[in-house]
């Protein structure tokens, strides 16, 4: 009952790597909203274990985001002309790891101070951390400031990108649907209840921001080697609206719905292009009519229940 | 008697100006079942919180099972042993039943977010062990059938015995029930009676439970507190306190005796 989870990751990270082998196959710009995709799930599934299971309304994704991508990017660039090419992988999986490692202090530092704050005020706090990190970035030179970091090795493919997503659903799955993990969501449904039967708070909700912050830095280091080039202003608060968007039309705390928002949510704007200046608008239209039709979120069937882990 | 298993010393809080319980001693032995009655606003709930940690007293000691739990938080607390049941019922209401138990193993569960993720057989065996048990529990307390329902969905009986389930659940030496028999009706209450009797009986801990229903605790308490403004103003047996001065006073404002219910109620 418990075993089938590994052996459903190794074949979603088997399936990444075998398709991303064929990549040469398909045409680059389906590739790219592809690897997009997956970046995307990364983010909403990272993003719905401190939203949607632990109930702490952040709006600083994108910074931690930032941290990841642009830590991984310095290191592959300053190391990756020294890098034999077999070494590479081996680069960047430490690149990306690193810029992970990188966000979940990050993490750690909004999660402390922030722990008395709920609700909207955590979401305004938390916002303004966004803010002071893409600052700090736009400023440092070492980051190459306002223009933006630029030269960054094409590295992420499909097969990492999706490996990558399979490892986050795995790990937020596994997480929560555990004895431990049920403690996120007793601390969303009731504090005082959850302290009440030896559940410490704190603990749960520092370790949702940390681990949160953690994928959401991986998934910053693979949007860096995507589109090899990170500017400032890519790590803007809509981009937190963003990803905050797709986890709530999936639906708080549904890992499958949120998945097929963040598919959803990435295809739209890509699939409206031909209707140009236009797109936006029928995008956010789009949005306020899933909104209003299922306001529950996408799809609220696959609540995982004890009997199938 | 052998070393109470709460003793409270000269605790005192205020808030501010109002000092909502006053120089209180009181003690709790292994397996007694005492009840703390007091007229609203006398400070009983304040007590659990005290206890419990959720308020630090201004002044005095709460030594439980030989050792001080002054400051300790809520959730520390509840691992020396002492679980609760809330006035206004708490549950996990996006939770199944099942896991409103469930997640109240967490304190004795040596999984940690590591295990969860290598999945390796110490997981798999404890997460199958402890499913075990939480049926165990759910069939025992008759709730089995309500398993995989949302916790919200139980009658408002039921959502009271699950709150107390998730508490037993916990492992506590000592188990706080604050006002259980609120908003039930007769037959839930003597359903309540038998059902705290039997948790006593069962799993041999001590219950300090709050009430205002005479009913329910004049019933099944073996002995009685009683609190008016923040001060005990009376503790024994039931029928003691039923014909104290003081308690009369603090309930009814006159010199009356209260008159045991008829119906229920053999003693003279």
């Amino acid at each position: 009952m418990y075993s089938g989870a590994k052996r459903i990751l190794a074949i979603a990270i088997l399936a990444a790597v075998v398709i991303s082998l064929c990549s040469g196959f398909f045409n680059r710009y389906y590739l790219g909203v592809a690897i997009d995709i997956g970046i995307n799930i990364i983010l909403a599934v990272s993003l719905n274990l401190i939203v949607g299971h632990t109930g702490q309304f952040s709006l600083g994704h994108a910074g931690f985001m930032a941290v990841g991508g642009y830590i991984a990017a310095k290191l592959t660039i300053v190391l990756h002309g020294a890098c034999p090419p077999w070494a590479q992988p081996i680069l960047f999986v430490a690149a990306l790891i690193t810029g992970g490692l990188a966000a979940a202090v990050a993490g750690f530092a909004v999660g402390v101070p922030t722990l008395q704050l709920r609700g909207d005020y955590l979401a305004i706090v938390t916002l303004g951390f966004g803010e002071i990190i893409r600052v700090i970035f736009q400023t440092s030179d070492t980051f190459g400031a306002a223009t933006g970091l630029a030269g960054i090795p094409n590295w992420t493919n499909f097969g990492w990108a999706w490996g990558f997503a399979a490892l986050t659903v795995f790990t937020v799955t596994c997480i929560v649907n555990s004895t431990y993990g049920r403690g996120f969501i007793a601390v969303n449904d009731d504090e005082i209840a959850a302290s009440a039967i030896g559940i410490n708070p704190v603990r749960y909700k520092v370790t949702a921001f940390v681990v949160g912050a953690f994928f959401a830095g991986i998934a910053g280091g693979l949007y860096a080697h995507h589109k090899q080039f990170l500017s400032p202003t890519s790590f803007d608060f809509l981009k937190s609206i963003d990803i905050l968007v797709m986890v709530i039309l999936g639906g708080m705390g549904r890992t499958a719905g949120v998945i097929i928002a963040a598919i959803l949510l990435t295809i739209l704007p890509e699939a409206l292009r031909s209707v140009a200046e236009y797109r936006m608008i029928l995008y956010s239209l789009l949005i306020i009519g899933i909104m209003l039709a299922r306001p529950q979120g996408l799809f609220t069937f696959g609540k995982p229940s004890h009997t199938k882990v | 008697m052998s070393a109470p298993l709460l003793q409270l010393t000269n605790v005192t809080v205020r808030f501010g100006g109002l000092t909502a319980v006053s120089k209180l001693d009181f003690q709790l032995g292994t397996d007694e079942l005492v009840g703390l009655i007091g007229p609203n606003g006398a400070g009983k709930t304040t007590l659990f919180n005290l206890v419990t940690g959720v308020y630090r007293p201004t002044e005095g000691e709460i030594i439980f099972d030989g050792q001080s739990i002054v400051g300790h938080r809520p959730h520390r607390i509840t691992a020396h042993g002492i679980a609760r049941t809330f006035q206004n019922i708490r549950l996990f209401g996006s939770m199944t039943v099942f896991d409103n138990v469930r997640a109240a193993f967490h304190l004795h569960v040596v999984s940690g977010i590591a295990h969860a993720l290598r999945r390796g057989k110490v997981f798999r065996e404890e997460e199958t062990k402890i499913a075990a048990q939480v049926m165990e529990m759910l069939e025992l307390f008759h709730l089995e059938r309500f398993g995989d329902a949302p916790a919200k969905s139980l009658s408002y009986g039921d959502q009271r015995r699950l709150e107390i389930v998730r508490a037993l659940a916990t492992r506590p030496k000592l188990l706080l029930l604050d006002e259980p028999a609120a908003g039930m009706n007769a037959s839930e209450k003597v359903e309540l009676m038998k059902l705290i009797q039997f948790i006593k009986d069962k799993y041999k801990i001590a219950v300090l439970l709050v009430e205002h229903d005479m009913q329910v605790v004049m019933g099944i308490c073996e002995r009685i507190a009683v609190l008016d403004y923040g001060i005990k103003i009376a503790e024994g047996a039931p029928a003691e306190v039923r014909k104290n001065s003081k308690v009369i006073e603090a309930y009814l404002g006159e010199e009356k005796t209260i008159e045991p219910q008829r119906s229920r109620d053999a003693e003279p």
